[in-house]
């Protein structure tokens, strides 16, 4: 039995794993786009402020991992798939079989259709490549403009700061973060940011980017309020969408994402996908969506991968999650953290010290939650929804006093195991 | 066999020797924010829970990193973070359900319990006997697991056992 695991992020890498952990005899194939060993983009943020090498992106600390696994590792462009011959066709023109095929091909960085956008000197920050040229382009006072402040934009922000640039942030929406914080919270992010020297325009957008060959910033951006922006460089944190090109005759069905079932297969017998191509199971709404976070591409990872060795494993779905590090102020959210019809919520807001903290419920079960300047015990959020733990009397206390989260976690859900 | 700790809330005291104890052996300072064990209080019923890593067998904080800086001590069970590795990235710290891994910000790094190596300093601490160092499978961990498993996405190695033989 051969497995050919395409994409070698957290979903592909960890897929890898268990297939070895499951199938000692079978042979394992994973094929990754780039060119340095699987890493991972959660980490770049942290390279790229130069806390750890490259090395410390790396998935696996061990460079023998795969090896010793017995994990063949390829690095490839796949270009077609093949179901009738079960064949994968890559860029070299070369192709390799496959019984078993996992499609973990992630996403990539698109940029909303600006005229001047196009220029190749303009840069996202996807990848370890993006992140060495900013690295180097970035020194004190170059002006730096970076179209998008959402979760990418906001967490490589740190980073890019501390090089002592001159940063300005463009943000279609109302807020930072949108996708993820309310009004209130997204709003005092972006405070915490403008306190913190970085000038930040949201409700607006970059309409137009002309490059000067005689003056220098050599960028002149123009927004859709009116403003000329001047820049040395650009950046563009502009969202993310599947990678599904590669799909074009293969009878894999997508919308936005590669659809699957609930044990992560796809319409093609033998076709799994996991992890940011894949619309996969959400643990809130019961629906099919691209969730694109870290947790839910190894969950995916793992579940595919116990499919594929013949463990049915359904998957009940996967707690949409988010933590953020806007320079040094810690955000995250939680499930339906924008509330539901006919919920309630708690909350509990101090904009002085930027804390804040939102709880959403359903009836007495917690279905969702903001947090900001929380970092202790911050999981018993997701703990608590995942459960879906009915809090009985402590939800008026929480209402009243939403700091007493770690209480009424102790006393409900936990209360089980307290003799 | 396996050790691990055990909590009996009925026993403690709310001296918090247990925190200074940890604060101490894993930071160098008496300073209790930096414990990895927390104690609670109940005010109303005038109770005092401790409360720490359970090293649950399920380890989403070890399956979420994406640095590979969690790894399991072979000898203790313990799931350790190394400091060296971890990048700071806190996905550990929403992944846990029982939110015991925390985000240190001083070092930038995650903290959570790590059993110290076996000889967990907590328990020396204290002095009621509310936290004890015991074989694994006398303890309350198997109800807490229980709960945690509800939490599970069909991702735990238990699970992982292939039904029938998948043909070659």
């Amino acid at each position: 039995m051969k497995h050919v695991i395409v994409g070698a992020g957290p979903a592909g890498v960890v897929a890898s794993g268990i297939l070895r952990k499951l199938r000692a005899e079978d042979e394992i194939l994973l094929i990754g786009g780039e060119p340095e060993p699987p890493y991972s983009r959660m980490a770049i943020p942290y390279y790229l402020i130069g806390n750890v090498k490259e090395e410390g992106t790396y998935l696996k600390t061990d460079a023998d991992h795969y090896k010793k696994h017995r994990i063949d590792y390829l690095q490839a462009q796949v270009t077609k798939i093949d179901p009738k011959k079960k064949e994968l066709h890559l860029e070299s023109g070369k192709t390799a079989g496959y019984d078993k095929l996992l499609l973990a091909t992630g996403a990539f960085p698109i940029r909303p259709p600006v005229p001047g956008i196009e220029d190749p000197d303009i840069t996202g920050c996807w990848t370890l490549a993006d992140a060495r040229l900013i690295a180097k382009r970035c020194k004190k006072g170059t002006k730096v403009l970076q179209m998008g402040a959402g979760f990418i934009g906001c967490i490589i922000m740190e980073a890019i700061a501390a090089t002592g640039v001159e940063l300005t942030i463009v943000e279609m929406g109302d807020r930072m973060v949108p996708r993820m914080m309310n009004e209130t919270c997204g709003n005092l992010i972006k405070r915490w940011c403008e306190k913190k020297g970085i000038t930040v325009h949201t409700s607006t957008q970059v309409t137009k980017i002309e490059k000067r060959k005689d003056k220098k910033p050599r960028y002149l951006i123009h927004t859709k309020d009116g403003q000329q922006l001047e820049a040395d460089l650009i950046i563009a944190s502009t969202g993310v969408a599947p990678a599904l090109d590669y799909l074009k005759g293969s009878g894999v069905e997508t919308d936005g994402g590669i659809l699957i079932n609930e044990h992560m297969e796809t319409s093609v017998a033998d076709i799994y996908a996991a992890g940011d191509c894949a619309k996969g199971r959400d643990f809130s709404t019961g629906g099919y969506e691209v969730q694109a976070i870290q947790p839910t591409a190894t969950e995916h990872g793992r579940i595919a991968a116990q499919n594929m060795a013949g463990v049915q494993t359904p998957h009940p779905g996967s707690l949409n999650m988010n933590v953020l590090d806007t320079v040094g102020l810690i955000s995250s959210s939680f499930g339906q953290w924008m509330g539901v019809e006919g919920g309630d919520h708690a909350e509990l807001l101090d904009e002085e010290n930027f804390r804040y903290l939102r709880l959403e419920f359903k009836d007495d079960v917690l279905v969702g939650a903001q947090a900001l300047g929380l970092t202790q015990h911050v999981g018993v959020l997701r703990g608590l929804i995942q459960t879906e733990t009915h809090l009985g009397p402590w939800k008026e206390k929480l209402k009243s006093d939403p700091t007493q989260l770690m209480s009424a976690y102790l006393a409900k859900a936990q209360a089980q195991t307290l003799p | 066999m396996q050790k691990s700790l055990n909590i009996d809330p009925n026993k403690c005291t709310g001296c918090l020797q247990c925190e200074m104890a940890c604060a101490y052996e894993l930071e160098g300072s008496f300073n209790p924010a930096h414990s990895r064990i927390k104690i609670f209080h109940f005010e109303e019923q005038g109770r005092f829970v401790p409360y720490t890593c359970t090293q649950c067998a399920e380890a989403w904080c070890l399956h979420a990193c994406p640095v590979d800086a969690i790894k399991m001590d072979a000898t203790t069970g313990a799931k350790v973070v190394d400091e060296a590795t971890c990048v700071g990235c806190k996905v550990c710290t929403i992944a846990c359900p029982f939110g015991t891994v925390n985000y240190n910000q001083s070092s930038g790094k995650v903290i959570k319990c790590d059993l110290c190596g076996g000889d967990p300093a907590c328990a020396k601490a204290c002095p009621t006997e509310a936290i004890t160092y015991v074989d694994a499978n006398w303890t309350g961990l198997d109800k807490m697991r229980e709960w945690a498993a509800k939490t599970d996405t069909g991702t735990t190695t238990a699970a992982a056992k292939p039904s029938a033989p998948a043909g070659h």
